[in-house]
């Protein structure tokens, strides 16, 4: 029998070659995907926010949990598509036009890959158009916005302002985050909704597609 | 013994304020790289430092915060690290004519060691090559500034030492409720302890905070190690107010705390984000008084 706590603690210590190498073997044993994710994975990535919170853990942790997650739900995904089971959302995600710093980006596009959601990452210093085509493409509901700059901070205004003239402002929620970022500005550009950290990211997005 | 000793007589020494805003104000495109204007607009990098010059400052830094090979490589110039560093410093230079020393500025590479997007031979190797160039150019110390992990903060150190000049390592306490990790979980007790174990001649921090968080910060380090230390704090945290980033501490406020911080072990005092020449012009003025 696949020891399925390994699989927890796998994910809480962020040790992806066995969050992967459990999943595996619970798979060959015929466990349920969905059940693997709702019982073991969902309330480990609970806990690594937990601790976040707690400042136990900090942000290689929150990288390194992250990334055993999303090593297992790879093998999961296939499974789960096949019996016709949704990604919690989809998200478009990057860091804004002039700024090049991808470090927070990265770790939120980690943390909501673990949530569940779908990810479409268009690294940093992408352009308003970009982000308007890769929701199109993708059909995705959900923007999220990164900036480390306070300079660079006025194209997420940029950004939204350009999602509106498209048309698609209706259609999609804009999160956005950022060491300079505040729920202030937030609200000054017409986003909705800002996340102080990763995992209030994630919990935003998930706040969104359940109301979406 | 810290080679700055000598740097500090027993006093307070004022550095300088942020660099980046003054640029962008001088015509630096938004998010476009500062560094590169060592090369393309010399003269401009030279008035922001020579007005820091004029204002008080007596230690100022570098434009080359940025200019190791993997920073420099998001700006497609990492083939011209050594060009950079060596004009970053010669600006300095002329613009102190005497009246000041040139702490050479090294930031990090922006990418993480612990998820693995850059391996320590390519750090080492990184900073080694931009240390060298800053020693071949005349820096008077090395500073390598608003750092988060240990590891990449002792490797950068390793090779800053090795050219032979003084060494300066500071860390951004960005995190946390109380503001008093960085980014990758690091305490002030930590970042002093591993670096003074590991040869720096001074610690400090900067960035990541308004100054009033810098105080607690300042006495913990100092209670973890006997070497000076260096401190360079935001105006406070950026508000917006018309579209536009105002940082929330005025001069006089910011230089309130020149005698807090100095009580609590500061040797070194200027500021970061936000901050300007009429900042350090209070500072030089405190510093009088006191």
């Amino acid at each position: 029998m696949a020891d399925l706590q390994k699989l927890y603690d796998a994910v809480l210590n962020g040790d992806q070659k066995t969050a992967v190498a459990v999943t595996q073997e619970a798979l060959a044993e015929g466990c349920d995907p969905m059940e693997l994710i709702t019982k073991h994975m969902v309330p480990a990535m609970d806990e690594v926010g937990r601790r976040f919170e707690c400042e136990e853990y900090f942000v290689p942790e929150l990288l390194l949990s992250a990334r055993a997650m999303k090593g297992a739900l790879e093998l999961l995904r296939p499974l789960l598509a096949a019996s016709g089971a949704e990604p919690a959302g989809r998200v478009v995600i990057g860091t804004v036009k002039g700024d090049l710093h991808d470090i927070g980006k990265n770790l939120v596009a980690s943390m909501l890959e673990g949530g569940g959601f779908e990810v479409i990452d268009l690294g940093a210093d992408v352009p308003p158009e970009r982000f308007i085509e890769a929701v199109r493409e993708n059909n995705a509901r959900i923007v999220a916005l990164s900036a480390l700059l306070t300079v660079t901070m006025p194209s997420m205004r940029k950004t939204i302002e350009a999602l509106e003239k498209a048309g698609m402002r209706q259609q999609v929620k804009v999160m956005v985050g950022g060491a300079p970022v505040t729920a202030q500005f937030a609200a000054e550009i017409g986003a909705d909704g800002y996340g102080e950290n990763a995992t209030a990211a994630v919990a935003l997005a998930r706040r969104f597609a359940q109301a979406g | 013994m810290s080679r700055l000793a000598e740097w500090i007589h027993g006093g307070i020494v004022i550095t300088d304020g942020a660099w980046g805003t003054r640029l962008q104000e001088l015509g630096l495109e938004p998010g476009a790289l500062p560094d590169a204007w060592n090369l393309a607009s010399p003269d401009r990098v030279e008035q922001v430092a020579r007005e820091y010059v004029e204002a008080g400052s007596e230690v100022i830094l570098t434009n080359t915060f940025r200019s190791n090979r993997i920073a420099l490589a998001a700006a497609g110039m990492q083939d011209r690290v050594a060009e950079i560093n060596a004009a970053g410093v010669a600006i300095s230079r002329r613009a102190a004519a005497g009246r000041a020393r040139v702490a050479a500025s090294i930031g990090p590479t922006g990418k993480m060691l612990t998820a693995e997007e850059v391996a320590p031979p390519e750090l080492r190797a990184a900073f080694l090559e931009q240390a060298q160039a800053l020693a071949a150019a005349g820096a008077d110390a090395i500073l390598i500034e608003t750092m988060s992990d240990l590891e990449e903060a002792r490797i950068a150190l390793r090779a800053a030492l090795s050219t032979g000049l003084p060494v300066i390592v500071s860390f951004a306490f960005d995190t946390g409720r109380n503001r008093d990790r960085t980014m990758t979980g690091v305490t002030p007790e930590q970042a002093a302890a591993e670096m003074a174990a590991e040869g720096a001649d001074a610690v400090g921090a900067n960035c990541g905070a308004g100054i009033e968080r810098f105080v607690p910060i300042c006495a913990r380090m100092r209670a973890a190690c006997s070497l000076p230390l260096w401190i360079k704090a935001n105006a406070g945290m950026p508000e917006w107010r018309e579209g536009r980033a105002v940082y929330s501490t005025p001069p006089a406020d910011f230089a309130a705390f020149l005698a807090p911080l100095r009580e609590a072990g500061a040797a070194f005092v200027g500021g970061c984000c936000g901050t300007t020449p009429d900042f350090i012009r209070a500072l030089a003025a405190e510093k009088e008084r006191l």
